[in-house]
């Protein structure tokens, strides 16, 4: 079946199966930066903005995506960018395979007006599994970034 | 130390913009569109024979290209494991078996255009087993009445006291001094037995791989690994696929962990790619990586320390039992770390006696796995010592830092016990430990705050803490190699067999060679890790990356150092001491200085034209190892036994930090994963022997509300032999968790957890029974 949608700001028009997930068809035509961690929606690797709300990729059937507005951190290139030099500071850029959907979760809180505080960034992000730092660092850097945009 | 400009400065890591912006960079992401799918069917049984495969309905599935069983591979007994050559790991392993050993076994593997048709093809396949008698505990495991390799062709490369026909993948003896004579003279001793559980990796990229052949018709793999050239050599020797036909591309892996010190799915993916000449890939789903690939390795350790009244140490006795599971990946090496990494901590003993075996069972292999043995041996052995320092009415640390080894002092291990074979003499040249010591109490406020504290009704705060000591890599057995390469403008290229896995590696070999060179980061391009393209390197595993291929790396710096000044001597037509270099110029007194670009430029375009391009390579004849102390504070719930970690303050001497900000990382990384295997993670198996925490919702990994807060430090620490002073880094912040919680939580509540995970459940069971036999 095929589905349209707008994809970081392009009109798209997919092929898919019915029963493919998103993480599946965005690898499929080239958007590999949604990557598959865990397939029980726990790690939050598979991040993707549908609507501006931050989704796990891996369990939303591209079917349902028809007429959706998603985005990927392709689609975010400034806060990706600027985010990342704060990463770079403090260490919290490891192995950076949950780092796209880290951008993600942060530009969705960003939008959303939440305080830039230490409890509202675990809460937002304590679905983005990470084996590498201790969080600290990352909490840290998220905190800066956010606090640069004041 | 000398003054540095790039090296331990905040420099932020190469890679990481792209990383974070989606840019495709992991294995997965590079697999050729039209490569076949590879799916695995596995054993359903923990032990069994197969009686018959019958493929022939799969076969007609439309879009199934190939089908591999046993029948399939010629018997090549070989190792997974990644570490060297002759390998210290049995060769007990087959590419296919017609014996599955444990639940997630390889069975036959399916080669499909898609995946629902490599998954219909798998379902179609019908095997009929003989259900065997597994071994699923591993204290029986010894002559238990099955055999979990009964096979013949199975072997040992050297003697690591390989017995299959009594389920001993290894074994392991040493002694110094006469243990039971010293202990039987101490005046005081102290027993117990600890137990260790099976952890699992969960690096977030799976175990990823593709293969294709390539219009030289050379097999080429892009595999998530962390040791390329491991990989390159037992894929020929198993496959029979000569060296010089195969590449390995490592490109950027998603962590590892040791859990990518193996070969995984790289076997199956390069058959189907010889046989079908078309591209193919495997991709383990997680369910796969946590049932297919390994664990930490789960021990049973008993600990007898025997001390004089003053607080002397005087004697150790270490016996172990360590679970290897199905296949004896990393057995030995893994055992002998859990005593070499932790025993020469206590270097003023009389005697000290370490031993045990490593037994197969029919559980999930276990493996490499960050710490690799030390930190099951730092719970046993740290917690003894708080049980000491309590019989001796002592406090803990005074007892450790009466014992406890120091700068300029060796130990008779370190000759003794190497990785697999005998170890090497070393004296701890830069061993900052008595700081680390004395600065962490300091941070985590020991003096006000041990050893407990009253918070609230229910609420106790108390402290623990514990010792530790790694490696820097493993000496006269691992090499690292870098090129350097001068570009035309004046930049770098700095390849390097080193293997990134996400630790940065990348970024600090960069730094190394740009403060060698006297550039920025930027003029030092790195490209890491390709059997073709880079030199040679075993990969990353043993901490050794900073250490040794940092070594590497700053040979090759200074050897083209001296060929761009020695070019500039000769265009300036003077000689080489005259001339004055930082990096971008070159200055002669009375006449016009010559910037590096220039210099370059004139020799690939204009006179003497030549390329500039030196190799260095590096092997340690030593491993100073990496010390530190961490504290730990919780609070603790007397009702329900339930616990918070509200800080853990380490102080770590790594000698210089290449990058400060990259150090901190691992050693808060590792601290992370030593919580989550003392906290709660715990590997666990149905009767049947059957994985049944196999996946992210019932196999629980730290989150960011785990721990409240880390307060990591480093020693002002200078290691004469390391490249800039630097020792390794990446394993030790994952060795003292277990202890330092263990010993909070006696100190909270006066129960000692001799098993880990230290859970709620334990801590609350083990309460009523004190309570039962205090009344």
């Amino acid at each position: 079946m095929k589905i349209s949608l707008t994809l970081n700001n392009r009109p798209k028009t997919f092929d898919v199966a019915p029963d493919e997930y998103l993480v599946d068809t965005l690898r499929r035509y080239g958007y590999t930066s949604v990557r598959r961690g865990c397939d029980t929606t726990s790690c939050g690797v598979c991040t993707l903005l549908v609507d501006d709300k931050p989704v796990p990729s891996c369990a939303f059937l591209s079917a349902r995506a028809d007429g959706a507005r998603l985005t990927t951190v392709e689609g975010i290139p400034e806060t990706a960018s600027k985010l990342a030099e704060h990463f770079g500071e403090r260490g919290a850029d490891q192995c950076g395979f949950c780092n796209p959907g880290i951008a993600l979760a942060v530009h969705s809180m960003e939008q959303s007006g939440m305080p830039a505080d230490d409890a509202t960034i675990d809460h937002y992000l304590v679905g983005n599994l990470c084996r590498c730092t201790g969080y600290q660092s990352q909490r840290e850097a998220i905190k800066a970034y956010l606090g640069d945009k004041k | 130390m000398k003054k540095t400009k790039t090296v331990n400065q905040q420099v932020p890591s190469v890679d990481g913009k792209g990383i974070m912006m989606g840019r495709p960079a992991f294995t997965d992401d590079l697999t050729p569109r039209n490569a076949l799918v590879i799916k695995v069917l596995r054993s359903p049984h923990a032990f069994a024979k197969i009686t018959s495969i019958d493929t022939s309905e799969a076969e007609r599935i439309e879009g199934v290209e190939l089908i591999l069983t046993h029948k399939d591979f010629k018997r090549n007994a070989y190792t997974r494991a990644g570490q060297g050559y002759p390998e210290p790991s049995p060769h007990d392993k087959f590419v296919l078996d017609e014996y599955v050993r444990y639940v997630g076994d390889e069975v036959a593997a399916v080669a499909a255009v898609d995946e629902a048709t490599a998954e219909a093809a798998v379902k179609a396949i019908d095997v009929e087993y003989e259900k065997l008698d597994p071994v699923l505990d591993f204290e029986t495991a010894k002559d238990n009445d099955t055999l979990v390799h009964p096979e013949d062709d199975i072997y040992e490369m050297f003697p690591i006291g390989f017995d299959p026909k009594r389920n001993v993948a290894a074994s392991y003896h040493m002694e110094v001094g006469d243990v039971e004579k010293t202990l039987s003279e101490s005046e005081i001793t102290v027993e117990n037995t600890y137990y260790t559980q099976a952890q699992a990796h969960v690096m977030l990229e799976p175990h990823t791989v593709n293969a294709q052949l390539d219009y030289q018709n050379r097999l080429v793999l892009i595999s998530a690994t962390q040791t390329p050239w491991h990989v390159r050599r037992i894929l020929s020797q198993t496959l029979e696929i000569p060296l010089s036909r195969i590449r390995v591309i490592k490109p950027r892996v998603g962590g590892g962990f040791g859990g990518k010190q193996a070969i995984h799915g790289e076997m199956l993916a390069a058959a189907v790619t010889m046989r079908t000449g078309q591209p193919s890939r495997l991709t383990y789903t997680r369910e796969e990586v946590f049932e297919s690939s390994y664990t930490r390795h789960p021990m049973r350790m008993t600990i007898r320390m025997g001390a004089k009244r003053d607080g002397t140490i005087t004697s150790i006795d270490f016996h172990g039992l360590s679970d290897t599971g199905a296949y004896g990946e990393h057995a030995l090496t893994v055992y002998m770390v859990t005593g070499s990494k932790v025993l020469p901590l206590y270097n003023k003993v009389d005697a000290v006696r370490f031993q045990g075996d490593i037994v197969y069972t029919n559980h999930v292999s276990s493996g490499a796995y960050r710490g690799y043995g030390a930190v099951q041996g730092n719970y046993a052995v740290e917690s003894t010592i708080d049980m000491l320092a309590e019989k001796l009415g002592m406090d803990p640390f005074a007892l450790r830092e009466k014992n406890m080894m120091l700068e300029n002092e060796t130990s008779p291990i370190f000759e003794i016990m190497g990785e697999g074979t005998e170890g090497t003499a070393m004296v701890m040249e830069s061993n900052k430990l008595d700081y680390c010591v004395a600065r962490g109490k300091e941070l985590i406020g020991y003096d006000e705050k041990y050893p407990r504290r009253e918070t609230g009704e229910s609420k106790v705060r108390s402290i623990g803490g514990a010792i530790a000591m790694q490696g820097s890599g493993i000496p006269y057995i691992d090499m690292g190699a870098a090129t350097i390469k001068l570009n035309d403008d004046g930049f770098y290229n700095l390849t390097v067999g080193a293997t990134d896995i996400g630790q940065g590696s990348d970024t600090i070999l960069a730094q190394i060679a740009a403060e060698q060179l006297g550039v920025a980061v930027d003029k030092v391009i790195v490209y890491s890790s390709d059997t073709d393209l880079t030199p040679f390197d075993v990969g990353a595993y043993a901490s050794s990356t900073t250490y040794v291929s940092g070594n590497a790396v700053l040979k090759a710096a200074r050897s083209m150092r001296r060929m761009v000044i020695d070019e500039a001597a000769r265009t300036l037509d003077v000689n080489a001491e005259d001339i004055t270099f930082e990096g971008e110029v070159f200055k002669v007194e009375g006449s016009a200085p010559l910037t590096l670009s220039d210099l370059s430029n004139r020799l690939y375009y204009n006179e003497d034209q030549k390329q500039l391009t030196t190799t260095g390579s590096y092997y340690g004849t030593k491993s100073p190892p990496p010390f530190m102390a961490g504290f730990v504070e919780i609070e603790l719930d007397t009702e329900t036994g339930e616990y918070e970690i509200l800080e853990y303050a380490s102080v770590v001497d790594c000698g210089t930090t290449i990058n400060p900000a990259l150090a901190r990382g691992q050693v808060e990384g590792g601290l992370m994963q030593g919580i989550g295997m003392a906290a709660f993670e715990d590997v666990e198996y149905s009767k049947k022997g059957k994985m049944i925490t196999g996946d992210l919702l019932n196999y629980k990994i730290p989150t960011n509300l785990s721990v409240k807060k880390f307060t990591t430090e480093f020693a002002d620490s200078y290691e004469e032999s390391g490249p800039y002073g630097a020792k390794s880094v990446a394993e030790i912040g994952t060795d003292t968790p277990p202890a330092a919680i263990a010993n909070a939580v006696y100190n909270a509540v006066g129960v000692r957890i001799d098993s880990l995970p230290i859970t709620p459940e334990k801590i609350q069971k083990a309460m009523n029974d004190k309570k039962e036999n205090d009344v």
